[in-house]
């Protein structure tokens, strides 16, 4: 039924760390590669030695650049910031009100009362492309060869397997990412180890403002200090190589002279 | 967003058969002659039909489209489905009220006269295939990451082609059949003009609105200016093949031209023409029609080609 359950206790979610994230794509890869022989599994790729190799990921790592910001642009609590990579993982939310559920015609895309987790059914999916279209955080993809669409399952393969080691049972994401980046656990409680971090540090939802309360959240990166490196970069960033020669000791402005004859 | 052609030929003509049986329908009540009615019945059968099979083409796996008749308490795009099937049984009801009129002496201009149930399958196809029209656009009106969608002309406008196409083309197959009075020939001429009013508006609408969110809410740092570094993959995927489409955008302004000259420049001059000249009149009222739907066409390729969907924001 594409009809939302009540709001469950549980919200199984992900909480990724925007601080710790290297953008190897570890998490990327580790994903395709437990959820190509899991439940969501084949994820298919057409082409993917040729030419124009393409093919369906529930996790995508973006980079991003942060602009350098002015000490005035900046409040009080943050001072001027210098220009930052910002790699971002991207994958499914599991929205408390997921829209890309509700526009589903056919039932194949449910939202679990248990956990909260969002799946597809893909043998009852038609493959319209609609929840795609629903979704504003790009999470699902069609995959043309099973012409049904695919999405992040939070690993629900894994983390209730009682075949793999307790210590497994997170999403493979999770397991994988080397800088320890990225935190599962129950966002519905607060006490738990993830709501503990969220609250710490910040942890923000994507695009509040669309309503669809996403579960997983994002802890952005640590104000850097605004300390002399800042200054310093930015001086040689200008590009005017100005030599000030009170400034040298003795012996290097000597030297810089005898050079400058 | 990527304009599928099979969603596109399902819209247009599908829109345009729904508004040719809601005339149908009216018509019948207004007692309009049989033969012209029954025909128009076909046609408006045939349009939606082949916009309905149009449309399958544009799913992943077809063979299971009947469970899309399910959802229709969450999903716009079920209650299109229930409501398209619905109409079937009217339409074929009425085309069965007509058949006694039709195998009278003269069907070609005598006024008809239908019986109780052939009134009540005549106002349940003049609803059913207005919903229809309605369900369709609210699958697009009710998508909130594609904001020139949430627009309010969106729903007035896909009713409005509907009728605009679909009594361009009632007109026409009447004409065929007798003379028409101006009256009914100046209603076609000012809904083409409505309809150009209406989609000037939306367009000027959604040039002046630009996207409410930034990329840095996209990505968790709304205060921060956020620029692309590097692209998750080196070539497209499904996001950026559906939802990112940038050609339309940069030939807009004549495509918008050229819609606005087939859908209500054309026509309104055809109806015009038609008044004047009663011999050319379903001939002119037929490239009237003709030219209203590959206005539509357009249009609705505009319309799906222009939209941004957030994706677009970060991608």
């Amino acid at each position: 039924m594409t009809t939302l359950p009540p709001p469950s206790k549980v919200k199984l979610g992900l909480v990724i760390d925007l601080d710790t994230c290297v953008g190897c794509h570890a998490c990327a890869v580790g994903c395709k590669e437990w959820n190509a022989g899991g439940i969501a599994g084949p994820l298919t790729d057409s082409d993917p030695y040729g030419k124009n190799p393409s093919g369906v990921w529930f996790n995508r790592v973006h980079s991003y650049e942060l602009q350098a910001t002015d000490a005035c642009a900046g409040s009080a609590l943050q001072p001027s910031q210098p220009a930052q990579t910002l790699h971002f993982p991207r994958s499914c939310l599991h929205c408390e009100t997921p829209a890309c559920v509700t526009v589903c015609p056919t039932g194949a895309s449910y939202k679990r009362g248990a956990d909260g987790i969002v799946l597809v059914d893909e043998d009852k999916c038609i493959g319209c492309g609609l929840c795609a279209w629903a979704c504003p955080y790009g999470a699902r993809e069609m995959s043309p060869v099973e012409g049904v669409m695919k999405k992040c399952t939070l690993c629900v393969d894994r983390i209730y397997n009682e075949n793999l080691p307790e210590a497994e049972r997170e999403p493979a994401c999770v397991q994988v990412c080397p800088t320890r980046a990225r935190h599962f656990g129950d966002l519905g409680d607060p006490e738990s180890k993830v709501s503990k971090l969220v609250a710490e540090r910040g942890g923000v939802a994507l695009m509040p403002e669309l309503g669809y309360q996403p579960v997983n959240r994002y802890l952005p990166p640590r104000p850097r200090r605004a300390g002399e490196a800042t200054a310093a970069s930015q001086a040689t960033h200008e590009a005017t190589e100005t030599i000030d020669e009170q400034a040298l000791p003795t012996a290097l402005r000597w030297m810089h002279r005898m050079l400058s004859r | 967003m990527n304009p599928a052609l099979s969603v596109i030929f399902f819209t247009t003509l599908s829109g345009a058969g729904y508004g040719l049986l809601a005339w149908t329908a009216l018509d019948a009540l207004l007692q309009q002659p049989a033969r012209p009615l029954l025909l128009s019945l076909c046609v408006g059968l045939l349009l939606v039909t082949i916009g309905l099979l149009s449309s399958l083409a544009h799913l992943g796996q077809p063979q299971r489209a009947w469970r899309a008749l399910s959802q229709w308490r969450t999903s716009w795009l079920s209650r299109e489905g229930v409501a398209s099937t619905v109409t079937y049984l009217p339409a074929l009801g009425l085309g069965a009220a007509l058949l006694p009129a039709m195998l009278a002496a003269d069907a070609r201009t005598a006024s008809i006269a239908l019986g109780p149930p052939g009134v009540a399958c005549a106002l349940a196809l003049l609803l059913a295939a207005l919903v229809t029209v309605a369900c369709t656009a609210m699958i697009y009106a009710s998508l909130k990451p594609v904001p020139a969608w949430r627009h309010r002309l969106v729903l007035p406008v896909y009713v409005l082609f509907a009728l605009v196409s679909g009594g361009l083309l009632a007109l026409a197959i009447h004409g065929f059949a007798r003379a028409l009075p101006g009256v009914a020939l100046l209603a076609g001429g000012a809904g083409a003009i409505a309809l150009a009013l209406c989609k000037w508006r939306y367009w000027q609408a959604i040039d002046a609105t630009p996207l409410a969110l930034q990329r840095g809410d996209a990505v968790g740092v709304p205060q921060r200016t956020v620029t692309l570094f590097e692209r998750p993959m080196t070539e497209g995927n499904y996001i950026t093949r559906e939802m990112a489409f940038v050609l339309a955008r940069a030939h807009a302004r004549r495509l918008r031209l050229l819609a606005t000259v087939l859908f209500a420049g054309v026509p309104l001059a055809c109806v015009l023409l038609a008044i004047a000249t009663a011999a050319l009149q379903p001939w002119l009222l037929a490239v009237a029609a003709l030219s209203a739907l590959a206005g539509a066409f357009v249009e609705r390729w505009l319309f799906f080609a222009q939209a941004r969907h957030l994706v677009t924001l970060y991608y």
